[in-house]
Formats: structure tokens, sequence, C-alpha cells
């Protein structure tokens, strides 16, 4: 109960301090931009004639990797500064000693937090992604293949950064957690596009970094899930033969890998509960 | 039977509200509390004093269980430091009292009830005679952001004072108040006294330690240095000499009229009868002292403080 409490407090505080006006706002004029954009792609010529429908199909699609990519680092740097001050903040503040002066775990605090900062997170990645891949498939007639695991694996990959910058947050001050959290996102984005450098010449240790940084903080496996999800399947089929970069992606995660994800959020998480309760306030 | 205990069942009406033994606690190699004992009866108003940096805050955050004793044990209203049982009973004002900037007054007094678990039927009355009670009655709507410093303090005291509390712990209660404030705020105090609400109040302003407190303890390096009442602790009638300054063997000389201190050009003797102040008038002047004042009286507990912590603050 008293996580709940937490939880709507946390939320009203985005409210209020105009946050999720700001977010809805500026990502409907983006929405609306790159509509407009993806409406113009019928114009396009190639030497003279317009394109084929083929044509258009695979210039939508590669466009709206690049929508969802800059909307991925959008929604991974608002996780990230959403989380960074959401513990450290209280803690500096003085606010966290008041909340825990009542009769409230700090479990329930940590929590609350999360879910207060996750639930409405995740509303806005639904929200927002579904809308761009339906104003695309109105205005140029290419849907993602599999649209809800596309929204699934962006907001999940939301979430990790959330968590793990959370988890940070316990320990280091607001602006180190935010960060930290924002070069590991970009240095696992980095290890991936290694790794699939390292597959295209066949390097096994330079493709195991793009392995290893998956696992370490599964951000870019997510964001590969994600591409697989929309990519077309000409896409997947030159991918397949060798041409995998951070846009086109040969396969999506096995079972496994989405077990990983899965395990790493609930001990992220369970470190994150564990520190807070282990420090002194 | 005591108008709060009613509204707490399951409290032990036998335990004092604050029983520490041999409570430490070390920062590194900084030590911030070196063995701490102390009690508290149910219903006292009692002064926890002490320089900087003497541990009376981190005291208060073991109370609390915000932070943990390396060593020792204590108990708060009969349950463990810092347990959920213990902090559903104590209202708690911070000394860097901070409250969310975008909520209402109202809202933070909400949000603490909730935290508190009182009821919703009565959150309401809670929250109106606490706003009453700290004279912000006709401020729930105002953001916490637009009230004055001394305004957020005495929202501070209406949240600590949310659910009828068994005891209030006050960390520098009116540091941020006007003198109307401070008074409003000690007549509060006396009110929750009434109601055999235990306070510990841990402040600096002795004057007011000295006006509304029943039991006093200083704290110095970690470790209760004095303690029990006015009386007992300030040592009765004092004269205080301003004069010029008087050498070790002058001071020694004056030992037979009593405890002796000099210090800031103020020769302070306790213990001395008002019938023996002009013989040692006659003393100082014979030692070579040359006077300026002499000031017969009580000892102050400001005076006593100094005494105890060596004059550090």
């Amino acid at each position: 109960m008293t996580t709940l409490v937490i939880a709507r407090l946390t939320f009203r505080e985005l409210l209020r301090r105009r946050l999720v006006l700001a977010l809805l706002s500026l990502t409907a004029i983006v929405i609306g931009i790159t509509a407009w954009g993806f409406s113009r792609v019928h114009d396009l010529y190639i030497g003279g004639s317009p394109l084929t429908p083929g044509e258009v199909q695979l210039a939508s699609s590669q466009l709206l990797l690049l929508v969802m990519f800059m909307f991925s680092f959008v929604l991974a740097l608002t996780c990230a500064f959403l989380a960074a001050p959401s513990i450290a903040g209280d803690l500096e503040s003085g606010i966290a000693q008041a909340l825990l002066s009542r009769p409230v775990r700090r479990e329930e605090l940590l929590l609350g937090r999360w879910f207060g900062l996750a639930v409405p997170i995740g509303m806005y990645a639904s929200a927002s992604t579904t809308a761009e891949f339906l104003l695309v498939d109105w205005t140029t007639g290419y849907l993602p293949r599999q649209m809800a695991v596309a929204e699934a694996s962006l907001l999940v990959e939301g979430l990790i950064l959330l968590t793990f910058t959370l988890a940070l947050s316990t320990r280091v001050s607001a602006i180190t957690a935010g960060v930290i959290s924002v070069i590991a996102f970009g240095t696992m984005w980095l290890g991936g596009v290694a790794g699939a450098f390292g597959e295209f010449f066949h390097n096994q240790p330079i493709a195991d970094v793009g392995v290893v940084t998956h696992f370490l903080l599964p951000t870019d496996g997510l964001w590969r899930a994600a591409v697989f999800a929309i990519e077309p399947l000409s896409s997947v089929l030159a991918a397949s033969r060798g041409f995998g970069s951070t846009f086109q992606v040969s396969s999506g995660p096995t079972v496994g890998y989405l077990a990983w994800v899965g395990i790493w959020l609930l001990v992220v998480l369970g470190i994150a509960l564990w520190s807070f309760r282990c420090r002194e306030i | 039977m005591r108008e709060s205990s009613g509204d707490n069942p399951g409290a032990d009406l036998a335990s004092p509200a604050i029983h520490l033994s041999g409570l430490t606690k070390h920062y590194g190699s900084t030590v911030a509390l070196a063995g701490l004992n102390m009690t508290v009866p149910r219903g006292e108003v009692f002064g926890f004093l002490g320089p900087n940096g003497a541990g009376k805050t981190t005291a208060v955050r073991l109370m609390l269980g915000l932070a943990r004793a390396s060593s020792g044990e204590g108990m708060v209203l009969g349950f463990p430091l810092g347990s959920l049982e213990a902090r559903r009973r104590i209202g708690y004002l911070p000394e860097l009292f901070r409250y969310q900037g975008w909520l209402r007054a109202g809202e933070v007094l909400r949000l603490h009830c909730e935290l508190a678990g009182i009821e919703r039927g009565s959150r309401r009355s809670e929250i109106q005679s606490a706003l009453e009670l700290v004279g912000l009655d006709g401020r729930s709507e105002d953001h916490v952001d637009t009230l004055s410093k001394g305004m957020q303090q005495r929202l501070g005291l209406a949240v600590a004072l949310l659910g009828k509390p068994d005891l209030v712990l006050l960390d520098e209660p009116t540091s941020a108040l006007d003198p109307v404030g401070r008074h409003d705020v000690r007549e509060v105090l006396r009110a929750l006294k009434r109601r055999g609400v235990a306070v510990f109040l841990n402040s600096h302003l002795l004057s007011e330690v000295e006006q509304i407190c029943d039991r006093v303890a200083v704290v110095d390096h970690g470790r209760v240095v004095a303690e029990g009442s006015l009386p007992q602790l300030l040592a009765g009638p004092r004269v205080r000499i301003q004069c010029s300054d008087l050498g070790p063997e002058a001071l020694a000389g004056l030992a037979r009229f009593g405890a002796s201190h000099f210090a800031e050009g103020w020769l302070t003797v306790r213990g001395l009868p008002r019938d023996r102040v002009p013989a040692l008038v006659s003393a100082v002047v014979a030692a070579g002292g040359q006077i300026q004042v002499v000031d017969p009286g009580q000892q102050t507990l400001e005076e006593r403080f100094l005494e105890l912590v060596g004059d550090k603050e």
C-alpha cells in the first residue's frame, strides 16, 4: 500500500513539474513532423522514375528505424534523467529522512519510485511508438512485421536503464548516477556496433565484444530485438548474408537471451533494494 | 490515562519513551557517539544539548533507524530503535526540514497521514487541527515553495504532530522562526506535555530549553556529560565579576569561596551565598584584580553549558 502511495506521489511530481506535458507535446510535434516526412516518400524519384511500391516499403522501413533509434535514445535519456534524482535527490534534499521517519520500509520507498516512473514511461513508450507506427502505415503503407515485439523491446530497454540508474542513485549523487548511466548506454551501443563489425569481418574477439555488452547491460541487445521486429524481411536476408549493422539484424533474440533480460532486471532491482536498505541516511 | 496512549494500542506503556544503553556510532575513524546512555520517561519534555558535532543529530537518526548503531542498544516506546512499530508512534521534525516544494501544504500533510497509516476518515480533522495548532490555518492550499522558511518550519511541526504521536523528536524546531513563532512553538510543546506526549528537543537555543524542558542532557564528544533537571544541573547561586586578568596563584587563592572559573574577563564562582560576595570582592581586590562589574545571581544554562563543553562553540 505504501508503495502505491509513493508511486502516486512520483507520478504526481512528473505531472506537476510539467514533465509529462513537455514530453507529450514534444513527442507529438516530432511524430507530426515525421508523419509529414513519411508522406513525402511517395514523391521521391530515382533516375527520374518514382519509387516502386517495394522501394517505398524499403525506404520507409529504413527511415522508420532511424526515427525509432532517435526515440530509443530519447527514451533512454529520459529514463536516466528521471531515475537519477529519484533516490539520490531525496537523500540530498532531506526529503528521504522525512519520509523514512514514518513507518515506511526503504524497499517500499524504492519500489514506489520504480513503479511511479516505470508505469508512466511504459505508457508513454507504448503510446508514442504505436502512434508513430500507425502514422507510418497510414502514410506509406509500411507496418513493422512484429509491432508489439518492437514496442515491448523499446519499453524494456527503457526499464533496463531506469532500473540501472535507480540502483546507482542509491549510492551516488543524482548527477553522477545520470552521467554513469548515459555513458554506460552509449558504451553498450558502441559495443554492439563493434560486435557487428567483428561478425562482418569474422573477427571473433571483436564479435565477442558485442556479445559481452549485450549481456552486461542489455540495452543494445533489446534495441536490436526492436530492429528485427521493425525491419522488412529483405533487410533480415541482407543481414543474414553478412551485412548486419545497428539498423540491420539477421535474427531476433533467443529465448535464453530474453530470460537473461528478465533475470538482469530482477537482479539489478534486487541490488538496488539491498543497497538502499544497507546504506546510512 | 494519557490521551495518546489510547490511540496506539499495543504500545508498552510501562517502558520509557527513550532508553539508550551504550550506544556507539563510528563513521570510519570518526566517533560520532561514544557510549550514549540516556533514559527519557514518557510525558517528559527533554532537552538534548551539545556543541556542533557532539552527536545530537546522529542520536536522533539512530532512534529513527536512518542509521545503524555500531554497538549498544536502545528502545523507543518499548520497541527496538528504528522499528516500524516505533516509527508508527513518533513524530519527527528534521533539522533540515525539506518537503516537496511542488506540493501544497495540505497535500504534504495528507501524504504523511497516508504514510503514517492514519485512518482515512480522520485525516481531514487531523490535518485541520495540526494546521491550526501551528498557526497555518488557511494556508493549506499554498505551495510549499511559496511559504517562508519559518512557515515551512511550522509546516514541519504540523507534520510531526500528525497521528497523535507518543514521542515527538524535534531537531532545532525554532531555528527559522521569529520571536512570535518561537513563543507559539513553546505553547505547542506545553500543550503536548499536558497531553502526556514525550518531547525530545534537540536545540541550540538554551534560553528556550530553560523555559520548557523538564530535564536536560548535555552531550559532548558523543557521550552525555551532564544530565538532570535544571535545578540539579545548575549550580545554584553564583557570582560573576568582570575584572582584570587574574593569575593562577590569585585564582588558587580564591578556591576557598567555591569552584571558580575565569574566562573572557569574567570570574565566575559557583555556590557562593550572597552574604559572602563582599568577602569575595575584597579577596579579588587584594589579589590585584581591578573590578568593573559584580553580578550576583543564578547560574544560567548557557553558563553551565559553556562550562561543560569547554566553550567549544
